[in-house]
């Protein structure tokens, strides 16, 4: 299909690294006028890595940049937007505290002559776009007001309207529900037609075969093959992404699944009509030693705000909380802590310490079991090293600052710190969103270590296949409302998403 | 040549621990210690009365009250929060401290006389008072340091001017005034008190759990809370260490001075916070400790001492001093912004 054109932008062996770890080795990569190139690996196989070089976020790599035919260097971000690049960065970027309109036009507002804002000319330009992507907010709303899903909608479509020529989508559907992937798939192939060049980068590998051209394949920082999306198969792709056969990985989760009869123990937790003002009404469940628990919803179903009561984040309006068989009102983290119960948040950059070690990272939580008054490097050294060989986080060297690890095993660093002194209760939530399939297999099973260790586990996720890959026991929550409780009994995605 | 010296840097990049990302890595602490280096240097060739042994103890001293009071303001900046009372509250610890000391009879002061002991801790009961109102204010009022330790800076000058009704005090307790004015083998008291104090600074925040907790804080304040630490006990903490650090400076800085007024201190709220900042201790947060400290009260104490050695007019010396906060201030913000780029 790109026969006798020439790329609009090729690259010839990049090479970068990151503190001696090798994120990309050697890599040519080439994108032409009007397609759409998805991108898939695993987890640190360097995909973003590559992006966030076209997208001028990383100036220093050695290998040859061709941008039209010509030789570039971006020394910035702002450089790469200049010469028409744009990208949506995996983590949301947007400026919750700003109105609908201003997010959209962030950087380029429309001004008069006098360099005043033209507030009104802005609503309305920010309104039409959005309504072509299929969005009807008030553009003067305050963005952090609107659901995480709708904020990246809003994300996406700023870049997508800026009138750049190339787009890059780095993981652009974990936050969007069905219906409006489908409307960004509508829009992304229209911009395709008139001669955008989008790459798309994305773990849900039917997303990337429905709306790409051409699909290429990243392993450990090299590029594994490419080739036309028409002809390859979902398997294919994950057989050369993990370099094993790939079936057997992945679960489609569209047949019945049983739940176990009567599954766990001893009722760890008691949650009684817990209400929290618009998020939660009367929500009341068990969780039971040795039994996942999961909670399905949509986003903004009052997950979130659930698993922050149960850590002690939040206070509660009403109901009551109960950890093996006493009443408790968490007047902070640390008193959720003491009693047993511990979280992984959805995302790794509220749990983690990005410019500190590994090992300190994997200690802050356990450091009043291991030293009274004073440190005790050492030892923190020794459990942190137990841990990542334990869980496989590459690479296994305690002592890196944990921004030069890749993010899924960033997120296995967030699972680290829990596990030296296992809870009484641990809360997941998301606990694999974004990560590759090698890697949510992994996760997989450390979970179910730990069911066996006695554990109860709440997963709280809105990926039904999380749900369905973990749990024993689920439970789905809509607006803030327990509405089904499916247990010792069949389920599958279409009954979920039914009850949702 | 040009496309030559940049290939050389991009090498540097791709070694693992490579002089290059170290040196950006560590920006923050070499900076500071350059420029001491650099001022130093610069005084020792203009004046030779400079670099003599008798002035390195006058830098000594004239450093001592503001490290003592720096040492608390660090675990606070650690923690990318403020402490604007500082000052105010070494004020009035020093002025209580006299008030509760028997004065001159010519002393017109309503003061209540006490045993030397009874004063101190009466005075040190005071400041940690205003630190823990801090504290509260902070984590439990959930008001932002900046305004809460502003609100602070007048309450403990009002509570300072109550006490001496525009009147000064001489006498304070004998144990302070050795502290404050004595000396040792020729070694003044309050230069050992400073140095105690700032290795103790150092120890707490190095090898201690509260002190990786006050970095942990600093560094990321929501992981710190989801990591399960109590936050809010954390940052009242600091707060309370910076109060009692400026109780203890202001006693010895009355005794130091030889009387006890208002605004006595006022200059010394800018000099820690300078002392901090500029040592290259980051504004927000995680990153610096007692050490870059240590070398910013030496590159204030240097610059003060040194432009009155060269004969400067006194009047160009504010303008130098404010052209040297601000020199630190950007290499505080860009030495954040490499350290970033290198951990990438």
């Amino acid at each position: 299909m790109s026969q006798g054109r020439s790329p609009i932008l090729e690259l010839n062996q990049i090479t970068k690294a990151f503190g001696g770890v090798e994120a990309l080795r050697g890599v040519d990569f080439s994108l032409y006028a009007g397609e759409i190139h998805g991108l898939v690996g695993e987890n640190g196989a360097g995909k973003s890595t590559l992006m966030k070089i076209i997208a001028g976020v990383h100036p220093e790599f050695s290998g040859r940049f061709m941008l039209d035919g010509r030789e570039t260097r971006f020394r910035s971000a702002r450089d790469a937007h200049a010469a028409g690049i744009g990208m949506v960065h995996q983590e949301l970027s947007v400026a919750p505290d700003l109105t609908v309109a201003e997010n959209v036009f962030l950087g380029n507002q429309p001004t008069n002559r006098l360099g005043l804002v033209q507030w009104r000319r802005m609503a309305r330009e920010a309104s039409e776009q959005l309504a072509r992507f299929g969005i009807h907010v008030d553009p003067m709303t305050r963005l952090g007001d609107l659901p995480i899903g709708l904020q990246q909608l809003i994300e996406i479509a700023r870049v997508l309207f800026s009138g750049a020529r190339i787009i890059i989508l780095d993981e652009p559907t974990s936050a969007l529900s069905p219906p409006e992937v489908e409307r960004l798939f509508t829009t992304l192939r229209k911009l395709r037609d008139e001669g955008t060049s989008i790459v798309f980068i994305s773990h849900f590998i039917e997303d990337i075969l429905r709306v790409s051209d051409t699909v290429t394949v990243f392993r450990n920082g090299r590029k594994i093959a490419e080739t036309a999306s028409a002809d390859t198969t979902k398997g294919a792709l994950i057989e050369a992404m993990i370099g094993r056969g790939g079936e057997a990985l992945e679960h489609s989760y569209t047949d019945d699944l049983m739940l176990p009869q009567s599954g766990g123990g001893a009722t760890v937790l008691k949650v009684d009509q817990l209400s929290l003002g618009r998020s939660l009404q009367d929500v009341s469940f068990e969780a039971r030693s040795g039994e996942v628990l999961g909670i399905y919803g949509f986003m903004g179903c009052g997950q979130l705000e659930l698993s922050r009561i149960l850590f002690g984040k939040l206070k509660p309006d009403g109901g009551t909380l109960a950890v093996d068989g006493s009443a408790k009102t968490f007047r902070s983290t640390a008193a959720a802590r003491r009693a047993g119960v511990a979280l992984v948040p959805e995302s790794r950059r509220a749990m983690l310490f990005h410019q500190e070690p590994v090992y300190k990272n994997v200690s802050i939580s356990i450091l009043d079991r291991i030293s009274a008054l004073l440190l005790k490097p050492i030892r923190e050294r020794a459990i942190a090293q137990r841990q990542v060989e334990q869980l496989q986080i590459r690479p296994p060297v305690v002592g890196l600052d944990l921004g030069m690890l890749s993010g899924g095993n960033q997120q296995k660093v967030a699972l680290a710190k829990w596990l030296t002194y296992p809870p009484r209760l641990l809360v997941l939530c998301e606990p694999t969103r974004g990560m590759d399939v090698g890697a949510k297999n992994d996760v997989i099973n450390i979970v179910r270590d730990l069911r066996a260790k006695g554990l109860a586990i709440i997963v709280l996720s809105t990926e039904p296949e999380t749900v369905l890959s973990l749990a024993d026991r689920i439970l789905v929550l809509k607006r803030g409302a327990v509405v089904r409780e499916f247990a010792g009994e069949a389920v599958s995605k279409d009954r979920l998403l039914e009850a949702a | 040549m040009a496309s030559s010296d940049s290939a050389t840097a991009r090498a540097d990049h791709k070694q693992p621990h490579g002089l290059g990302s170290f040196v950006r890595s560590q920006m923050r602490n070499i900076a500071p210690f350059l420029t001491l280096i650099f001022l130093s240097a610069f005084f020792a060739i203009a004046s030779p009365s400079f670099a003599t042994l008798d002035n390195v103890g006058n830098i000594l001293t004239q450093v001592s009250v503001t490290g003592i009071i720096a040492v608390g303001l660090t675990f606070v900046i650690l923690c990318a929060e403020i402490d604007l009372s500082i000052a105010s509250i070494a004020n009035v610890t020093g002025i209580a401290v006299a008030y509760f000391t028997l004065q001159e009879s010519y002393v017109n002061i309503a003061n209540v006389p006490m045993p030397g002991w009874a004063a101190i801790v009466l005075a040190l009961a005071l400041c940690a008072l205003l630190g823990v109102v801090n504290a509260l204010g902070l984590t439990m009022i959930g008001i932002p340091s900046f305004i809460m330790t502003l609100a602070m800076m007048q309450i403990a000058a009002g509570v300072s001017a109550l006490l001496v009704r525009g009147q000064i005090a001489y006498k304070v307790p004998d144990l302070i005034t050795t502290l404050g004015s004595g000396s040792i083998g020729g070694v003044p008291w309050i230069v050992i008190v400073a140095a105690v104090m700032l290795l103790g600074g150092h120890l707490v925040l190095t090898y201690t759990r509260f002190g990786r907790y006050v970095y942990m804080v600093g560094g990321n304040r929501e992981a710190a809370e989801f990591s399960g630490l109590n936050v809010k006990l954390i940052l009242g903490s600091v707060m309370v260490i910076s109060a009692v650090c400026s109780g203890i400076g202001g006693m010895l800085g009355v005794a130091h001075f030889g009387s006890a007024q208002q605004n006595e201190f006022d200059t010394y709220l800018l000099d820690s916070i300078a002392a901090v900042v500029v040592g290259g201790t980051s504004l927000f947060g995680g990153r610096g400790g007692i050490g870059n400290t240590i070398v910013g009260l030496f590159v204030l104490g240097v610059l003060n001492n040194g432009l009155d050695h060269v004969n400067i007019d006194s009047f160009l010396k504010i303008l130098i001093r404010g052209l040297i906060l601000l020199a630190a201030l950007i290499i505080n913000v860009y030495a954040q912004r490499l350290r970033e780029r290198a951990a990438e």
